[in-house]
């Protein structure tokens, strides 16, 4: 049985369509009835102006530092069909679920590199990544690591406050796409295929008191990224309006081909995705934007200048990929292939203090 | 910096200088340590969650303050008073110093100070022997609260926390002013040096600063550039300013001559 549309799936189903309007009203004042005017291809020729409002946003909030997190995947195991995904079920792929003590070893590894948040990420396997599975590696892993936060499947009332019980900082649930028909051809089976399910989580995972939320799209899966942009900031923005307590983050990840055959939808332009994660910044300008190692070395350098506030730094997305790789199936490439020290050197010549630590470890207060 | 024959006593400690400075938001550890020494501050807060005792000696933030200075620890994210006490305590054991700049902000979006969960952190940590100093709300009754409750200091806001805009809170800083037994820091929104010189002229025992000088396109020049801006407010409030009327009135009036 479907689960029922959540208070921002009523939302979003109540917002006006795009208008685009007055470029130079909307750099002003910039606002979300605003963002269709900033994404807009007419706005294209003023990306240095929008890219120079976005900076001084993103400086005056942020500061010139930059928090460096990285995956931890724990699994690849699967039960959910997604055209676009390297773990999808039925796939022909080497699968591999570590044990909590290959997790350790992993976090050593990462923390040894200098890491201090770390995301654990897994496919949607609810027996090989069960809420136990996770209970038992946060707790493993938490007098290790300051900031622990997991991207899984989506769980109940109940899970989440058990993982937060346990030391969980941070819950990460993508939407992928807030087009419902896109949304219902890419995600053919299993528990992600229900849109309102995934998209209440990030609701139920802050009443739980999940203190940080981080939400996103695929750009190029729907054919409208511009919409799916759009959708992402209302959908910060309501969760820090209802949730006030919950910091927020988004992401906005290019979708590449994978393992499944995928191929993008539609290609967003270099020139298009710094539109956008501008515009992001301007009509949200207390979320955090997260930017992976799916994008390559160069546009990330630039996007720290603008609007990127954390990154991930020399990642596997292999589960054991960082002690003990070439066991498993990753779920994508990487294209930013530098060492987290690398990735550091380059924020600290740009000018920006890479931040390690930006917590507190929750189990020791 | 400082005027050694006006001290600023704050937790039995005879401060020369009225600047407080915060080391968040800078390009580096390198260009920060650089705009501390320039401001001549004596009193430096450190967020105790960017702190990271693992890698002390290569690198952590707590290198790269000068020695000599006084070292504030802060709660920093700590979003209510059970939090606040806890990493308080971890702070102490860490750094050895019984002093903390209490904040308690559980808006990650307007990181404004919580008033009644700073207010209960404010009571357990004094009743722990802490010398507090707690970022608040530029709320006259609340600072009232603060001080009966042993605070060392209050520290209402300028304006929201990284705002740059100025002394927004000017009214309610008078009043706490007036009215306060325990110094008065005026604590974020500052955000260049006249902001300092306005809140110290106004009467405020100190200002603490920080994102203004650390976003500043050459943070070490900003930062002296604070430190005269505060010493000059200070001295103007010392020198007592004269009366503002409504007109102008000459300096030789016509009918001196009858006095």
């Amino acid at each position: 049985m479907s689960a029922p549309p959540g208070l921002f799936a009523q939302h979003l189903a109540q917002l006006p369509p795009p208008v685009v309007g007055d470029l130079d009203a909307a750099l002003a004042r910039p606002s979300l009835a605003a963002l269709p005017t900033l994404l807009d291809p007419a706005a294209l020729p003023r990306l240095e102006e929008l890219a120079t409002r976005a900076r001084a946003t993103t400086l005056q909030r942020f500061g010139r530092a930059v928090r460096l997190f990285a995956p931890l995947y724990v699994s690849n195991a699967c039960l959910s069909s997604c055209t676009y995904c390297g773990y999808s079920k039925g796939l022909d792929v080497a699968r591999r679920t570590l044990t909590v003590d290959e997790v350790e070893a992993e976090a050593r590894t990462l923390v040894d590199r200098g890491f201090r948040h770390l995301l654990l990420v897994a496919g949607e396997h609810r027996l090989e990544v069960s809420a136990d599975y996770l209970v038992a590696c946060l707790e493993r892993l938490r007098p290790l690591v300051p900031s622990l936060s997991v991207e899984t499947q989506t769980w109940s009332d109940d899970t989440y406050a058990r993982l937060v019980a346990a030391g969980l900082e941070g819950v990460v649930h993508y939407q992928e796409t807030y087009d419902r028909a896109r949304y219902a051809e890419t995600h053919l089976a299993g528990w992600k295929r229900d849109y309102d399910r995934r998209l209440t989580s990030t609701e139920r995972a802050a009443e739980a008191g999940v203190r940080r939320l981080g939400i996103g799209a695929l750009l190029g899966l729907s054919a409208d990224w511009r919409a799916d942009v759009r959708a992402v900031a209302e959908h910060a923005v309501w969760l820090q309006n209802r949730y006030w307590r919950t910091e927020v983050t988004v992401s906005l990840p290019r979708i590449k081909a994978s393992a499944s055959g995928f191929q993008p939808l539609v290609p967003v332009s270099d020139r298009e995705y710094v539109q956008a994660l501008a515009a992001l910044r301007l009509v949200a300008p207390e979320a955090g934007i997260v930017l992976s190692t799916r994008e390559p070395a160069a546009l990330r350098d630039g996007l720290v200048r603008i609007a990127v506030t954390t990154m991930s730094a020399g990642s596997s997305t292999e589960p054991g990929g960082y002690s003990d790789p070439g066991g498993a199936q990753e779920q994508f490439a990487v294209s930013d292939e530098r060492s987290p020290a690398e990735v550091a050197a380059m924020l600290e010549h740009a000018g920006y203090e890479p931040v390690w630590k930006d917590a507190f470890p929750l189990h020791v207060l | 910096m400082g005027d050694s024959t006006d001290p600023l006593h704050v937790a039995g400690r005879a401060l020369t200088s009225r600047l407080l400075v915060g080391t968040g938001k800078f390009a580096g550890h390198a260009v920060m340590r650089d705009a501390l020494l320039a401001s001549g501050a004596e009193v430096v807060t450190v967020a105790l969650r960017r702190v990271d005792l693992d890698r002390a000696g290569e690198g952590d933030v707590l290198d790269f303050v000068p020695p000599g200075m006084v070292l504030l620890p802060n709660t920093s994210g700590a979003v209510d008073a059970d939090e606040a006490v806890r990493l308080a305590r971890l702070g102490r054991a860490a750094t050895g110093t019984p002093l903390v700049k209490l904040e308690v902000t559980p808006d990650p979006r307007t990181l404004a100070p919580d008033p009644i969960e700073t207010l209960r952190a404010a009571e357990r940590l004094v009743a722990e022997g802490f010398d507090v100093l707690p970022y608040c709300s530029a709320d006259p009754v609340l600072c009232r609260h603060l001080e009966e409750a042993g605070c060392a200091t209050v520290m209402p806001l300028g304006a929201w926390i990284g705002s740059n805009r100025g002394l927004r809170t000017r009214d309610a800083i008078e009043v706490i002013v007036a009215q306060a037994g325990v110094p008065v820091v005026v604590d974020a929104g500052l955000g260049v040096p006249s902001d300092a010189a306005e809140a110290m002229e106004v009467g405020a025992d100190a200002v603490l600063v920080n994102t203004a000088i650390a976003v500043a396109a050459d943070p070490v020049r900003m930062a002296r550039a604070f430190a005269l801006a505060t010493e000059a407010g200070r001295l103007g409030h010392l020198a007592g300013r004269g009366a503002v009327r409504d007109r102008a009135e000459a300096s030789s009036p016509l009918t001196g001559f009858l006095s």
